[in-house]
């Protein structure tokens, strides 16, 4: 109490310091619920968590003696579009390209941009599907009544057969899905850092 | 220092008149006492929210929610399955925001920290009259929310958790904002308050008044302010992201964009999780001085027991996605989870057992705090165990989202936390409004509602575990026996509070006057040295503790 000439005084300084630290404290933890945002996004992509699919620059060496089905699946929402996969389901060997195509329809009077998001099941498998061409998260604007062909080149990493999470799986099933192009909604977006780029 | 003293004790003689005492009120008592009845209010509201829940749930088919209903008439709510999931949402967040977090950390921890340790008041006590004003302004907002429009119908009906993309695009209307907006307030009501509890334990403390002296209940305070300044922000932003995201235009949560709606579960358990400890660990604290008190002993292991609760603090923010076992983790992931939750057990265990060994050879008075704590104890370690099994992802695969879920966190929150809110307002009911409450309507009240709370969550565990999912309006006949058992429960534990409500009219009524110390030689800790009530202002000569003072 008596550690300094006016007590009072001090107390009010040291209490005023503890609740800066604390406010310090708290807009950092704000700070870190954002920060949470691009971390979250790399995080996914270096392990490919949660069904991410990586892209990769070039095709690995390694083909194994054992294949994969993978199965294509499309979806659409809030688009007058018709969007399917060429090909059911294709065998491919681990480690071997495959390509494979979807077609879309713009069904509406006007022309029409849309963007395509994807996802892998089973999750686990995420890390393992790798592509080396693909249509999606960018603006792909299709004019009323035409058809469009997208082709998408993909390996299976030789690591998803000796993965313990993985190397019992059969079957990979890659899900397209287009949403409306949200860029023409909305031109300045606030922090849409999440939605420019991936 | 002679001068201020003189000073304060004019001050102590005059308290100012009405308007300024309890509107402009920088007393941390009657900012306690104002958040205490602020919290019976919000009680009262959401436990009658809960009422419509059991009477809708009491048979199969839609009884309350539907057109044409007394309910409907009133125009209150929707009369329809949006109205439901409204009622459901609001009687969780009221219950979290606005009763057991303004009751415990408002309303008893404004109260006594300050006289646990000899000081004269909170650090900053402006601040603290805003954290209570801030609550009452989140209040109105959250209840505007539930009569505008939400999208489906009127107000926000997505559960408390909030998840996008039901919260986003799945309610368009304005109550998802009012309600992001509420949260908000109530988030910097706490934040505040949780600023203001650090700086005054950690420097008013009465001399002699060490970290390892300090009363238990205070230790509960100090770790749990803790958590709210870690957690509550990160909750703070994920609600910001989804306000943008709804308003502005920003893809945080949204898949179209390249967003990721399981990010914001992430981000919400970030926070929900050590919120639920936020509930629940002042109540420890105030349990450890009551079995001390009425077991006439020292409570068993105060250092232990201290330590439990940082622990349980620390482990608390590394859980968090046990909530969401669910939503396509890898194995490894949920091993991890798994085996972090299972370890929160042990501390949890070392507070249960030692509390037991307070209770062990003491000379043990059944009052009515007793009575509370003790059905504490046993309710609480009944939700824990079930808690255990819920850590385990595979079990939790099947009962994720079922009526077990709700029976296990009724069991700690409903029961655990009111429970201890229940035996704290008890246990300082002299010291806080200076008059007696009847002891036979005190245990009255304890008995009715310990019957009542077991009758309408023990049997949700027989629905979770028959796969009876959470949060639906209707449910097919199967599962008719034990609603109806557990809204016969609803009924006892209703009659239960209206026993409350009379133990307080009761005690207006006929004004027994207090005791400085009503309960003897058990009770140690420095608010019993004081008169009942206190005086307006206390401890201007701060009190000297000696080393070999009791917790």
């Amino acid at each position: 109490m008596a550690r300094t000439s006016d007590p009072k005084r001090g107390m009010a300084g040291r209490n005023a310091r503890l609740a800066a630290v604390c406010g310090a404290v708290f807009v950092g933890m704000v700070g870190m619920a954002y920060a949470s945002v691009p971390l979250y996004r790399a995080f996914c992509q270096l392990t490919g968590f949660d069904g991410t699919v990586r892209k990769a620059d070039k095709a690995p060496g390694k083909v194994l003696d054992r294949k994969v089905t993978i199965r294509f699946d499309a979806n659409v929402r809030d688009l007058p579009w018709t969007f399917t996969p060429d090909q059911v389901s294709q065998e491919v060997k681990i480690g071997d390209t495959g390509l494979a195509f979807y077609r879309v329809t713009n069904n509406g009077k006007t022309p029409l941009t849309g963007r395509a998001s994807y996802n892998v099941v089973p999750e686990s498998a995420g890390l393992y599907f790798q592509k080396l061409e693909c249509f999606c998260f960018t603006d792909q604007t299709i004019q009323p009544g035409q058809t469009v062909e997208f082709p998408v080149v993909y390996f299976i990493d030789p690591e998803f057969a000796s993965d313990f999470e993985t190397r019992g799986a059969q079957e990979v099933t890659l899900s397209y899905t287009f949403f409306p192009s949200t860029e023409e909604k909305t031109q300045a977006a606030l922090g849409g850092t999440a939605g420019a780029r991936l | 220092m002679a001068h201020a003293a003189a000073h304060d004790d004019h001050e102590a003689e005059h308290i100012p008149g009405f308007f300024t005492r309890w509107f402009f009120s920088t007393n941390h008592k009657d900012i306690g006492t104002l958040y205490i009845l602020f919290a019976i209010m919000a009680g009262l509201v959401g436990g009658a929210m809960s009422g419509l829940i059991r009477w809708e749930l009491y048979e199969p088919g839609i009884q309350v929610f539907k057109a044409g209903t007394w309910l409907a008439t009133t125009g209150l709510v929707e009369a329809s399955n949006h109205g439901y999931n409204v009622v459901v949402t609001a009687h969780a967040l009221v219950m979290i925001f606005f009763m057991v977090m303004p009751a415990m950390i408002g309303g008893f921890g404004n109260w006594f920290v300050p006289i646990m340790i000899g000081a004269p008041d909170m650090a900053f006590p402006r601040m603290n009259n805003i954290s209570f004003w801030l609550l009452v302004a989140a209040w109105v907002l959250l209840v505007t929310s539930m009569f505008v429009d939400g999208g489906p119908g009127k107000g926000f009906g997505g559960g408390w958790t909030l998840y996008p993309p039901l919260s986003t695009s799945g309610h368009t209307g304005p109550s998802m904002d009012l309600a992001i907006f509420s949260v908000h307030l109530a988030g910097a009501s706490s934040i505040l308050g949780a600023i203001n509890f650090i700086t005054t334990i950690f420097n008013m403390r009465a001399p002699g008044m060490t970290l390892h002296r300090m009363p238990l209940f205070v230790w509960s305070i100090l770790v749990t302010v803790f958590l709210l300044l870690l957690s509550l922000p990160v909750l703070a932003g994920s609600i910001t992201m989804l306000l943008t995201d709804r308003n502005f235009g920003t893809h945080f949560f949204d898949a179209a964009g390249g967003g990721d709606p399981i990010m914001f579960q992430h981000l919400f358990w970030f926070f929900g999780h050590p919120e639920v400890y936020i509930l629940i660990l002042p109540g420890f604290g105030m349990i450890s001085h009551i079995v001390s008190t009425f077991s006439k002993k020292p409570v068993f292991g105060y250092l232990a027991m201290a330590y439990a609760m940082v622990a349980i603090g620390f482990v608390g923010f590394i859980v968090w996605a046990h909530h969401m076992y669910t939503v396509g983790m890898g194995v490894n992931l949920r091993a991890y989870f798994v085996a972090a939750t299972m370890v929160i057990a042990v501390p949890t265990g070392v507070k249960i057992f030692s509390w037991i060994a307070t209770m062990w050879g003491g000379s043990i008075s059944f009052k009515t705090p007793m009575l509370w704590a003790m059905g504490f104890i046993f309710l609480f370690t009944v939700g824990g165990v079930t808690g255990v099994v819920l850590a385990n992802a595979g079990i939790d695969y099947s009962l994720h989202d079922t009526y077990y879920v709700v029976a296990h966190f009724h069991y700690v929150l409903s029961l655990g936390a009111v429970f201890a809110i229940f035996a704290g307002f008890f246990y300082w009911f002299e010291k806080m409004w200076g008059v007696k409450y009847n002891e036979f309507l005190g245990a009255l009240q304890f008995w009715i509602m310990f019957i009542g709370v077991n009758l309408v969550f023990f049997p949700q565990h027989f629905l979770g575990l028959q796969a009876m999912p959470r949060r639906i309006v209707d449910y097919p006949d199967a599962f008719s026996l034990w609603n109806k058992v557990s809204t016969v429960g609803y009924i006892i534990t209703a009659a239960s509070v209206g026993v409350f409500l009379v133990i307080l009219a009761e005690a207006a009524i006929r004004r027994r006057k207090a005791e400085a110390n009503p309960w003897g030689e058990g009770a140690t800790t420095l608010e019993w040295t004081l008169s009942s009530p206190p005086p307006f202002h206390q401890f201007n000569e701060p009190p000297v503790i000696k080393p070999d003072d009791h917790h």
